[in-house]
């Protein structure tokens, strides 16, 4: 049996724990409840909104109700530890950059993307973990400087601390391999592929009850992914994004060449890969 | 719950600070890594300490035995044990999510007898669990629990581990049982307070087996032998079967389910893989790790197969479509949906993980 704790965080103890996490993560005010309804971690989650927005963003205006970003999550994930995000964007707002951010997760901020000028970015998938039940908020930057922001709820518990890999010794010698997958439909204007990455991107939230010490957070930091010499978009990440990292992207850069990805991490590795000749 | 290797029956880590999700994204925290680490030195010290509480525990249990077991709840479950074979004695798991009520008996687990000794499949989902099967046993025979065997790392396998070594059986896992239980202690400690209850789950410290197998180990019990086999990551990373080979009985854990869908927490293709293999052992009859207490073998095995192999041909036909997992998940071996107990608790997650596997192929 299977005890990744899904969608069970009613309990004193998840509770406290998510108390914890807010305390540690943004020293936030509701750190004393205990026994938490989800209802009520609801409630607290837009509460870690309140005290991470003007950490993020200052005083800056978010905008809110537009089409200029929108976010798809399961409702329920079916995996704390797989729990896919959509993103997608208006093409006529030119959207440089995109923060994502878990609300009740130990590290908030999940990832933040960069998009090349040109690129053209239209949507925009990866997989995260999910501590808790929570709020997931998605801010974008355009090239004039404004910000707009949107959001989804998740149900989900226990996907920071679920143990990366199912596999530990396979996942240690397949660390660092890439591969790239393209979608395109015959002379469509809109491009689609997916960049994947084999690492444990571990959280360093689990201890080893052996030794007493917790297993080393170890994840990719940085990734460029370019296509044809031209850069696309660059990634800055944390320990929310999902073991074997994934990003599935749609893109209108009608930009010739093979794609071309790095990645680098907390341990100073660098992965590399020209994807050549390579059609999904 | 605490965390409890090699014989202690306490905790040896109690002063850790428990923070199970510490902020990160810069690294970890060192001052709270240095909190949770002895001081060199005294790591043997405590094992040998743990050692002699280990003794105390054992003389507990032994009054415990001796006529002060507490009657009820634990009496009726212990006689839930009946004999499919000679000597080979099983307690029928609910098909079931674990809860305060059932206390975590959801897994089949079993005993077998032999002239000397007894050995012990799978402890249960609690420490009442444990104790229900320990008092099961000593209904039946009076003769040492030389052994207890884990057939993987799930709590409803494991959580009566303390009971048994309690007693002076050796544990005995998969090579890699140790590592992927101590990895999801914390883990499970957690996720199993909302399921058997806090009360529960706080009284099982998670116990570590004495010795692990790698390929294969032959355990005397006098006048019988099982046959204790390390797979290759399957259901888990840590499966064990164990053979009678005098009853020509094969204890599969959780490699083999019936009835309960499928909890795929390992490799798709692993599993599948190995199937041939399993089915070549030469059994009349296999205590599936969910399911009925005994079904004809090979026979019972088709099922889970047909199941497996749906998904996976599901997930391989969405994957080469280049359709996104979260489109993938709903559709995956939907087809089996009237065929398994909990198929709507299982199967979304077994298709995430199988999807997440099957795009490296």
């Amino acid at each position: 049996m299977t005890r990744n704790g899904r969608n069970r965080t009613t309990s004193r103890g998840a509770a406290l724990a998510a108390s914890a996490i807010f305390v540690l993560a943004i020293a936030g005010p509701a750190a004393a409840q205990t026994a938490l309804s989800p209802e009520q971690k609801a409630a607290e989650a837009s509460s870690a909104w309140a005290d991470l927005r003007p950490d993020l963003f200052g005083d800056r205006e978010l905008v809110e109700g537009t089409d200029t970003i929108a976010i798809e999550a399961p409702k329920r994930a079916t995996d704390p530890a797989i729990v896919p995000v959509t993103l997608s964007f208006d093409p006529k707002m030119d959207v440089r950059k995109v923060t994502l951010v878990i609300d009740e997760n130990p590290s908030p901020v999940a990832a933040t993307f960069e998009f090349a000028q040109g690129a053209d970015i239209r949507t925009l998938s990866t997989r995260v973990r999910v501590n808790a039940y929570t709020d997931i908020h998605a801010v974008a930057e355009t090239a004039d400087g404004k910000l707009f922001v949107t959001k989804t709820f998740v149900k989900a518990a226990g996907g920071c601390a679920a143990p990366a890999a199912k596999d530990p010794e396979v996942a240690a010698k397949e660390m660092g391999k890439m591969k790239m997958r393209q979608f395109d439909a015959d002379g469509a204007s809109v491009h689609e592929a997916q960049l994947m990455i084999r690492h444990p991107n571990n959280s360093g939230l689990q201890k080893d009850q052996v030794t007493l010490l917790y297993i080393p957070a170890h994840f990719v930091t940085d990734l460029q992914v370019d296509k044809g010499g031209r850069p696309l978009f660059t990634m800055t990440g944390g320990i929310s994004i999902s073991e074997d990292p994934s990003f599935r992207f749609a893109y209108g850069a009608d930009a010739a060449g093979p794609f071309h990805a790095k990645a680098s991490d907390t341990e100073g590795k660098v992965f590399e890969k020209t994807f050549t000749g390579e059609q999904s | 719950m605490q965390m409890h290797h090699r014989g202690s029956c306490f905790e040896s880590c109690g002063q850790a600070v428990r923070a199970p999700c510490v902020p990160a994204a810069t690294g970890l925290d060192d001052e709270r890594r240095d909190a949770t680490r002895l001081p060199p030195g005294t790591r043997e010290k405590d094992v040998k300490r743990a050692r002699a509480r280990g003794a105390a525990c054992l003389a507990i249990a032994a009054m415990a035995i001796l006529g002060v077991w507490p009657a009820g709840k634990s009496a009726a479950a212990a006689s839930a044990f009946e004999e499919i074979a000679a000597g080979v004695y099983v307690r029928h798991g609910l098909v079931a999510e674990e809860t305060p009520a059932n206390q975590g008996a959801i897994a089949n687990i079993g005993f077998v007898v032999g002239e000397d000794a007894v050995a012990m499949i799978d402890s249960g989902g609690s420490v009442a669990d444990g104790e229900a099967a320990l008092e099961a046993i000593r209904r039946v025979t009076d003769k040492p629990v030389r052994f207890l065997i884990n057939t993987h790392m799930h709590p409803d396998h494991v959580f009566g581990n303390q009971v048994f070594d309690a007693v002076g059986a050796t544990i005995v896992g998969h090579r890699r049982l140790p590592a992927a239980l101590a990895a999801r202690a914390e883990f499970y400690q957690q996720s199993m307070a909302t399921q058997i209850g806090p009360d529960l789950a706080a009284e099982v410290s998670i116990t570590l087996p004495d010795e692990t197998v790698e390929g294969e180990r032959r355990i005397d019990l006098g006048g019988r032998t099982l046959v204790v086999k390390a797979w290759q990551t399957a259901h888990t990373d840590n499966d064990l079967t164990v053979y009678d080979e005098e009853t020509k009985t094969l204890f599969a854990g959780d490699l083999v389910f019936m009835d309960h869908c499928p909890v795929l927490d390992g490799s798709l293709k692993g599993w599948l893989a190995q199937i041939p293999d399993l089915m070549a052992i030469p059994a009349e009859r296999v205590v599936p790790g969910h399911g009925p207490v005994s079904a004809p073998w090979p026979e019972a095995l088709e099922p889970e197969r047909r199941y497996l192999e749906t998904l996976a041909a599901d997930i391989r036909r969405a994957i080469a479509a280049g359709i996104p997992l979260a489109e993938a998940v709903p559709d995956a071996a939907a087809g089996e949906s009237q065929e398994w107990q909990l198929f709507a608790d299982y199967n979304p997650r077994n298709a995430t993980a199988a999807y997440a596997e099957l795009e490296w192929e």
